[in-house]
């Protein structure tokens, strides 16, 4: 037995003394390799396309990727508890219809963005509810209410488009700081990205959520409401569905029944290319903002060179496998290099 | 109480999901059919089970997955490439007879659903993300293959297109199809030690390790069967809609989630049988094709099943929680 603690207090030593072993450990970390691919990315489109490094391009291309950065963040606090929504994309429409309807009757700015945010967090406030109240899971339930939500913007709207709004409208969506290159959108990401770094890294909200997703159980048994966090993520989301509606509706100032289809999806990719873990309580505001930037600037970039946007399907399917693969081959690398070195000892 | 009495038997057959959809299914005919009679009319069975049969048989598949307690999202997109393809091979080579076709596109979907079920079962990623990554993948081969254009009805042949419509004592060979998808499938689950393998895999994994299931190899299996089925659903899409294209099934998969669903198909695995999701598959059909007589728009369609799913979703598990409540009270006499 002492023999046994022995060595273990010698390989710790080992350990930590090895600057390699430490190197070792920081390049393997999924946040660092994110980087790496981004910079990587970065130099192979530079080198293709003298388009690509431009200032005003990089700013003008986040118009493609802000919305669905944004709503990847309460995203991330979902997938953190171990739940899934795949009904986003669907509230998302909502709102819009709720937008545009009302834009249409004549409604100011300032109400559009009140009904918006309110029927999206009423939708993710439901979803909540069904979820933990009736112990179902997120994955079936949000499947259903991705037909209602979206259902009820189909059945209202049929085949028709609202496109009238008011006088400034598009501000949110189209415009950029005054003077600057840098859109209003991408601040307000930015802005966002920090807040739920915060919240998830820095709050007791934050650590919650993490212990949820390691065990629910054992939360429940450390005095953590459970549910109520639960349904507080749900609705946190569906109130970004609300903001994320309002800023989609002003960036094509149409809205259609159809609007943001396959976005769940796509969001939900982000997420885990992020490298949050889909089973909950493992992952970092800062990977998903790496990986919300890196899908933006890749299909950005494969645009430049004029590579079809079903290319682009393909190598985001792929790299959200490797993403989730890589870590899993780095783990049994890591555990057989340890077992190497402690019989080396 | 006697073990047989009358009463506890109409207990016990109510708690059986397959009855409870059958009693529904009529609940929901009658006054259908009392408001339009010719809804009964076997002209429009004909035609709702026609309808039905592609989605029943993608079903099953996803039946499988769930069962494991999986998902498998890629479906739409295996349905598409396999379907792009076998139109291709028939636009470009006519004389291949469509039952070979059919091989054809099976034998496609049975590789993508092996590429499924090997990361799954080996490369230890979870099958939502697995198949949230094949769906966009498989799609874009779609487009690399078909190169962004379509298949279109008067490229193909009249016997490949005519082919599901054909009919043999009466009955389209589609719906032959369909039917001898669910019979076999009906065996497998209930008389081989694979399909019982499913079950207890789904239900308790580490139990099932235990008494020596091989989990991984039941994992790619799963897989197969969904992959294999979708390729045959691939290759019967694009002969009975007579044209190939590209965003052909999108979003299916969710369909048939929802017919598994409505089917008591459990999703945390282990629990649910052929002929619920049959009926699942049928109470959809029998929905959809009574809006319109009902007079609500199609456009109403999408919520109407949002809401099935949901209320079948919380008598699943209402039902559930009681018989674990019933099952706890037992044990403790």
């Amino acid at each position: 037995m002492a023999e046994k603690q022995d060595f273990i207090a010698k390989s710790r030593l080992i350990n930590e003394m090895s600057i390699k072993n430490r190197l070792i450990e920081f390049f393997t970390k999924w946040e660092v390799i994110l980087v790496i691919i981004f910079t990587l990315m970065f130099v192979f489109f530079t080198n293709r396309t003298p388009y690509f490094l431009d200032w005003f391009n990089l700013m003008n291309a986040t118009f493609q990727f802000s919305e669905k950065a944004i709503m990847a963040l309460p995203m991330i606090f979902i997938i953190m508890c171990g739940d899934i929504d795949i009904s986003i994309a669907s509230i998302i429409a909502l709102c819009a219809y709720a937008v545009g309807n009302a834009a249409q009757g004549g409604a100011s700015i300032p109400s559009l963005l009140l009904i918006s945010l309110l029927v999206g967090t009423l939708a993710g406030l439901f979803n909540g509810v069904m979820i933990t109240g009736l112990n179902m899971p997120a994955i079936a339930v949000t499947l259903a209410t991705q037909s209602i939500y979206r259902g009820i913007s189909i059945g209202l709207l049929g085949d028709q488009a609202r496109t009238s709004f008011p006088e400034g409208f598009g501000v949110f969506g189209q415009e950029f700081i005054p003077n600057t290159i840098i859109p209003y959108e991408f601040v307000l990401y930015l802005a966002l990205m920090l807040l739920f770094a915060f919240i998830l890294h820095k709050t007791t909200y934050g650590r919650r959520l993490y212990a949820i997703g390691n065990s629910a159980e054992a939360a429940r048994f450390s005095g953590v409401n459970v549910k109520l966090t639960r349904i507080i993520n749900f609705t946190i989301t569906g109130f970004f569905c609300g903001l994320t509606a309002m800023l989609l509706a002003s960036r094509i100032l149409s809205v259609r029944s159809n609007i943001a289809t396959g976005w769940d999806l796509e969001i939900i990719t982000l997420v885990v290319l992020g490298g949050v873990s889909i089973t909950g309580g493992k992952g970092t505001v800062f990977g998903v903002f790496i990986g919300s930037l890196l899908v933006g600037y890749l299909k950005f970039g494969m645009g430049l060179l004029k590579f079809s946007g079903t290319l682009m399907t393909i190598v985001i399917g792929s790299l959200l496998i490797i993403a989730v693969l890589l870590p899993r081959l780095l783990d049994l690398y890591k555990a057989n290099r340890k077992l190497r070195l402690q019989a080396q000892h | 109480m006697p073990e047989h009495a009358p009463s506890s038997l109409l207990k016990k057959a109510l708690e059986r999901r397959e009855l409870t959809l059958m009693l529904l299914l009529v609940v929901l005919l009658v006054p259908i059919t009392i408001r339009s009679p010719q809804f009964l009319s076997a002209e429009n069975i004909n035609r709702i089970l026609n309808d039905m049969a592609i989605l029943s048989i993608v079903a099953i598949g996803m039946f499988y997955v769930i069962l494991s307690n999986g998902i498998d999202l890629s479906v739409g997109s295996i349905i598409a490439f396999t379907g792009m393809a076998c139109g291709m091979i028939n636009e470009s080579h006519p004389s291949v007879s469509p039952l070979v076709l059919l091989l054809v596109g099976m034998l496609i979907g049975l590789l993508m659903g092996l590429l499924n079920g090997v990361l799954v079962a080996y490369g230890k990623i979870p099958p939502i993300i697995t198949t949230l990554g094949t769906v966009n993948i498989y799609r874009g081969l779609t487009f690399v293959l078909s190169k962004g254009t379509w298949v279109t009805a008067h490229e193909m042949t009249p016997s490949y297109i005519g082919f599901p419509r054909t009919t043999f004592l009466g009955i389209s060979y589609l719906l032959w199809i369909a039917f001898v998808v669910i019979a076999v499938f009906y065996y497998f689950s209930r008389f081989t030690r694979t399909g019982r393998e499913v079950y207890a895999i789904g239900g308790n994994p580490t139990a099932a390790k235990f008494v020596g299931v091989n989990e991984n190899r039941v994992r790619v299996v799963v897989f197969l069967i969904s992959g294999t089925l979708c390729g045959l659903a691939g290759a019967l899409w694009t002969a009975r809609y007579a044209s190939a294209v590209n965003e052909m099934a999108t979003g299916f998969e969710m369909q048939a989630v929802a017919a598994c669903v409505l089917g008591g198909v459990n999703f945390s695995g282990g629990a649910g049988g052929i002929i619920g999701v049959v009926l699942g598959t049928l109470f959809l059909g029998v929905v959809t094709n009574a809006l319109p007589v009902v007079y609500l728009s199609v456009f109403w369609q999408t919520l109407v099943q949002g809401l099935i799913i949901l209320i079948a979703l919380a008598l699943n598990t209402l039902s559930d929680q009681r018989k674990s409540a019933k099952l706890l009270a037992q044990r403790r006499g």
